[in-house]
């Protein structure tokens, strides 16, 4: 069986029209960086992976997810986990009421606040629980919302230019911890970006659209 | 069952104005067994052409509906221009849902007690120039009807005004507007050359539906227009309410001509749309800056705030009105203050707010629930609207209320329904559903959808995600629609009359009929009463996000 | 094929005996029947002095029968009688939403016309034996159409003249005066605009004081008689609207309106159809209290104002009960109380008990309201044919601007 995110000959249409061809794999722990210029395709494929392809597109092909073929499964069925470049915080929840939010429902009680404080202290936000997230700096937020995301448990993780909106000092910062904590749960990371230094501090394979 | 709720909400919309329109037809056309009428033909349009007011009732319909919404189009989009993002705008945004609740007739009283030749603004001129009896003006009732148009431009601009400030944020104005005046655009300029093009297509339909009242308005004319003759609107109904019951057919055929002239005016609006767009195609990037933009914005903001002032102003002079003792020109107060037209009216309308606000709740409840549910299935199942389907989401907007409400109720009661609170709820809904619908989908469609998908992402449902996410994150505009549908079906008396067979009494029944004896006390009561009742949703829609929210800073302009 | 029509004759006999209508000859029964029943009495509601009486009384017949009254508040009498027509139409003809309608005039005379009334009834209430048809002829006449039982009275209106003595001293008591007046007093006068029920009355009013016979009037016009009957009328209203309030170019709307004017001291002369007008505005604070009433000196139209019941109600006996206790001594003494209405009663006084009549010699009269012998002769109307053709002409004329 293959472990790991597999884009079976994939290719994206809209309306007649050829918009990609991608056909790859890639394994836990791995980072598949995309790259492309705009109008290239690259958030199409991720709105694609994730269940929410706009109807004006077309999919053909497969993609599987640790053997297990996604392409009719219902978005929240996936488990494939999402950071865009906004935190995308839920702005009507505290902070804890975000971690919440992901945290899958079989947990329950006390373990739930636990696990919420466990994750805050892990990007060194402890106590940060009640907050309103719209009073917290750029980095806190990039770090809530990449908590929130782990605390559903992905199997995958896709990454659509998160750290394009934060500055230079910052963005190295994120980026490391995000492909570290992603590495740490051996997930398949697959980074849309238009920076290279994205792409290198990746580490892994570059692939070229359009 | 969610794919079904855009179908449904136009099964709940069409087959009552079909049917009322079928039932106004028959007898346009002589056929109204019940009175005698059985052999169809023209006879009642002759006799309707027959009657020597017609050109000009239809003149001043189409005209006045014509100038009225052109100017508070005009108005709003010169404010909105001027203003937009300042903090004179603000004060203007709060003093809006305000003046949404003031009802029709009661803003209408209230600014002919402004501007009669012995009104208010006449009595302080009496009290300075010493007069004892008003100049005898022909400035109410003039037979171009430019008090009517008044009437309907203060009335209707903070409608256009609320329908441009659900529309706006989707546009991101902001930065638009800053790319413009970085390139040396005025601000007024470039508002219209850069935003106002993609604004105004989602602003269309409340324009016209704007546009199709003022034709065939009949509360405000009845107080502000013209007599010799009235606007048509004005016409049919007294026809219908004549005597002579061999009128009704001829009052038929008026609803029909009415109608007509409702898609005469939205037709020749569209014209003016195209050969604005045509004559402007060039203006637009020809590069003027723009110029006189100081006294541009100067007198929007004046004409904006004369038109709203004028609205409060005659609702202050209401006020005082209900707590009058005697009162007699020239003088500016009333010679004693009492408490007796409270006292008297007071209890009776108390009581029937209750069955007044039960019944809005539920219009507007429904309303929202299924605008929701459509709007949750175009999300889903990207069941999105045609542009037909819209038109046809607007028609109880656009179709006169006299041309197929008689013929309604005759529906009701062939279905066994008039005069049963739920009868009257099903028919409020026909005409707060188009509301609600207006001003809700710009700001849901608005919301990022990227919201959404990090919600699925997290591993939650459509039914999470929407309960959880979009209905929290948009409850403010949800609230709002909800209000805006709710002083919709408080304002309702046509609908609540027939339907209701005068068993399911109203506030505004009430008033209507307390009115009739024309005493400005009882008037200012119940126009106070229907005004509070229409406002304490709109009260309830800013209060409950604040005190909900009072901890998220992220909510507060949502 | 005769046993087969007897058979149903009896049948459809045994059906209508069951479904009957109540009948008001047996009164006892009517009174039985109508006990716990809700009678929607449908009446204009625009005025304090009104919806009080109508309360008051309603409170009386939940007492005295057990009938229970709801004033359904109209602002045009049309839309009791358009919702009857409307039933029709549909064919709802029992249960109807309408069981008592205070009407007259024309609206009667088109429900008549149509078949929309249910009877006949009203003559045999108890207390119509209390009214003297023969002395008063607005009783079975309404608008000098027979009312055939099919509405009963229950109170006289009278036209009356108002004007607030403080700026108008001696107003004019003729239709001939009141244009010499308004022409040296130009925009003072105004009437409101046709096909305004006050309006008509003061056309006629005026047709009435200018025609060269005015016994012609009570035959349904004819084109022979129309144009020599008329013509004085339109040449006075020609001569008169260059005087009015706004030149004749803007007119009020209806009767209250002229009370509004009057208060803004627009207008120096006002008029109405209810003899105590002038005194109920000025209790409602509406006029100031130097405003007093006046007549013509040759007298004034007047009507009674009647109740009707749809052929389609749903409570019959009870809104005849409610008829019946409109005309009893009690209820007449006090609408006639210019302090509750003021409204004139339609009973006979010398028909009523000694203490019955006490009720009404009891009265007080307020300085605003004129005397009953000051009134002066009550005028009767014309024939409601006169009416339509004054209406349309007076639109074709007046009613749009040139």
């Amino acid at each position: 069986m293959a472990e790991g995110l597999v884009l079976d000959h994939v290719i994206l249409r809209r309306g007649g029209d050829l918009l990609l061809t991608l056909d790859a794999r890639v394994a836990p722990g791995e980072v598949l960086t995309v790259m492309g210029r705009s109008g290239s395709g690259k958030s199409t494929l991720l709105s694609a992976i994730i269940g929410q392809l706009d109807p004006a597109f077309t999919l053909e092909g497969r993609i599987l997810l640790n053997g297990t073929d996604l392409t009719r499964r219902p978005a929240e069925a996936r488990q494939v986990g999402i950071l865009f470049q906004d935190d995308l915080l839920f702005p009507h929840l505290s902070v804890a009421g975000n971690l919440g939010f992901g945290l899958p429902r079989a947990l329950r009680g006390a373990a739930r606040s636990t696990r919420i404080e466990a994750a805050l202290q892990e990007v060194e936000l402890a106590g940060y629980g009640p907050r309103d997230p719209a009073t917290l700096s750029g980095g806190q937020k990039a770090r809530v919302a990449l908590m929130r995301m782990l605390l559903a448990e992905p199997r995958a993780l896709l990454l659509d230019e998160p750290f394009s909106r934060l500055d230079a000092g910052l963005r190295a910062q994120i980026r490391a911890l995000v492909l570290a904590r992603a590495q740490a749960r051996g997930l398949p990371v697959l980074l849309v970006t238009h920076d290279a230094e994205d792409a290198r501090a990746a580490g892994g394979r570059v692939v070229t659209l359009g | 069952m969610l794919r079904a709720a855009p179908a449904l909400v136009l099964l709940a919309l069409l087959g009552p104005v079909a049917a009322g329109l079928a039932g106004t037809l028959a007898p346009a056309f002589g056929v109204m067994p019940t009175l005698g009428g059985t052999t169809p033909g023209l006879e009642p349009f002759r006799a309707l052409l027959d009657w020597p007011g017609l050109p000009r009732a239809l003149a001043l319909s189409l005209g006045t509906g014509l100038a009225a919404t052109a100017l508070a189009l005009g108005l709003t989009l010169l404010i909105c221009a001027g203003w937009h993002g300042t903090r004179a705008f603000a004060l203007l945004e709060r003093a809006l849902s305000p003046l949404l609740s003031v009802p029709h007739a009661a803003a209408a009283f209230g600014l002919a007690f402004l501007i009669a030749p012995s009104g208010w603004i006449a009595r302080g001129l009496a009290q300075m120039l010493g007069w004892d009896r008003p100049p005898d003006l022909l400035i109410l009732q003039d037979p171009w009807g430019l008090s009517l148009t008044a009437g309907l431009v203060v009335k209707e601009m903070p409608f256009l005004l609320l329908m441009v400030l659900a529309a706006l944020p989707g546009l991101r104005p902001g930065q638009s507007l800053a790319t413009a005046q970085a390139l040396g655009y005025g601000r007024i300029t470039g508002w219209i050359k850069v935003i106002l093009p993609r604004l105004y297509p989602l602003i269309r339909l409340p324009v016209y539906a704007v546009l199709a009242y003022s034709v065939s308005v009949v509360d405000v004319a009845m107080i502000l227009g013209p007599t010799t003759p009235p606007p048509l609107g004005v016409q049919v109904l007294r026809w219908m309410n004549d005597p002579d019951l061999a009128l009704r057919f001829q009052a038929a055929a008026g609803a029909v001509l009415l109608f007509a002239a409702t898609l005469l005016a939205l037709a020749l609006w569209r014209c003016g749309e195209l050969a604005l767009a045509r004559a402007t195609r060039g203006w637009l990037t020809r590069g003027g800056r723009g110029r006189a933009e100081r006294g541009l914005r100067a007198a929007g903001l004046a004409l904006g705030g004369m038109s709203a002032g004028a609205v409060l102003l005659g609702l202050a002079g209401l006020a005082v009105w209900s707590l009058a003792g005697v009162w007699t020109f020239p003088s500016l107060l009333p010679d004693a203050l009492s408490l007796r037209s409270w006292q008297r009216h007071g209890p009776g309308l108390a009581a029937l707010l209750a069955e007044t606000l039960l019944i809005a709740a539920l219009a507007a409840g429904i309303a929202t629930a299924l605008v929701l549910a459509c709007l949750q299935a175009e999300q889903r199942h990207h069941l999105r609207p045609t542009r037909r389907a819209l038109w046809l989401l607007y028609l109880p907007l656009l179709v006169p209320q006299i041309a197929f409400l008689p013929g309604l109720q005759v529906l009701a009661l062939l279905a066994g329904l008039e005069g049963s609170r739920a009868a009257v709820i099903a028919a409020h809904l026909v005409f707060v559903l188009p509301y609600a619908f207006l001003s809700l989908s710009d700001p849901w469609r608005a919301l990022d959808p990227r919201y959404a998908a990090v919600g699925h992402a997290l591993g939650h449902g459509p039914a999470s995600v929407f309960w959880r996410l979009r209905l929290p994150l948009l409850l403010r505009p949800v609230l709002t629609a909800f209000a805006v549908a709710a002083a919709a079906s408080v304002g309702q008396f046509l609908p609540t009359l027939l339907i209701g067979a005068g068993r399911v009494p109203t506030l505004t029944t009430e008033a209507v009929a307390l009115a009739s004896g024309g005493d400005r006390r009882v008037i200012g009561v119940t126009a106070l009463a229907q005004t509070g009742a229409a406002f304490l949703p709109f009260a309830l829609a800013l209060l409950l996000p604040a005190l909900l929210w009072r901890h998220r800073r992220g909510m507060r302009h949502g | 094929m005769i046993r087969q029509f007897f058979c149903t004759a009896a049948l459809c006999a045994a059906a209508t005996g069951a479904l009957a209508d109540p009948d008001p000859a047996d009164w006892a029964a009517v009174t039985e029947e109508a006990r716990g029943q809700t009678v929607y009495w449908n009446a204009w509601g625009g005025s304090d002095a009104v919806n009080g009486f109508i309360d008051w009384l309603g409170a009386q017949a939940l007492a005295q029968h057990g009938v229970t009254v709801t004033h359904v508040k109209l602002s045009d009498t049309a839309e009791a009688v358009s919702r009857v027509l409307a039933e029709k139409t549909a064919g709802q003809d029992s249960g109807g939403a309408v069981d008592l309608i205070w009407i007259n005039g024309e609206n009667f005379a088109a429900m008549k016309e149509q078949g929309l009334l249910f009877g006949p009834w009203a003559e045999a209430l108890p207390n119509f034996a209390l009214t003297d048809p023969g002395a008063n002829a607005a009783l079975t006449a309404d608008f000098t159409v027979p009312t055939e039982g099919l509405e009963a009275p229950w109170g006289m209106a009278r036209l009356v003249f108002f004007h607030d003595s403080a700026r108008l001293a001696e107003p004019p008591r003729s239709m001939a005066a009141l244009a010499d007046w308004a022409a040296e007093n130009p925009g003072r006068f105004a009437y409101p605009q046709p096909p305004d029920f006050l309006s008509s009355t003061f056309l006629k009013q005026a047709l009435i004081e200018l025609t060269p016979d005015p016994a012609l009037l009570s035959q349904p016009v004819t084109d022979a008689t129309y144009d020599a009957a008329t013509a004085p009328l339109w040449a006075y209203l020609d001569a008169l609207h260059p005087n009015l309030w706004r030149q004749g170019r803007a007119w009020p709307q209806n009767g209250p309106r002229l009370v509004q004017l009057m208060a803004d001291a627009e207008i120096d002369i006002g008029f109405d159809f209810n003899p105590n007008a002038a005194a109920n505005a000025i209790a409602a604070f509406q006029l100031p209290d130097t405003v007093r009433s006046h007549v013509h000196d040759g007298g004034t139209l007047g009507n009674a104002s009647f109740v009707a019941i749809p052929y389609n109600a749903k409570a019959k006996a009870g809104a005849m009960v409610l008829a019946n206790l409109l005309m009893s001594p009690e209820a007449q003494a006090r609408m006639a109380n210019p302090e509750v209405w003021g409204l004139g009663p339609v009973l006979a006084l010398d028909r009523l008990a000694p203490q019955d009549r006490a009720l009404f010699d009891a009265l007080p009269l307020g300085e605003a309201t004129l005397d009953p012998a000051a009134l002066g002769p009550t005028l009767p109307e014309p024939h409601p044919s006169w009416m339509d053709r004054l209406e349309t002409d007076w639109t074709r004329r007046y009613g749009v601007a040139p």
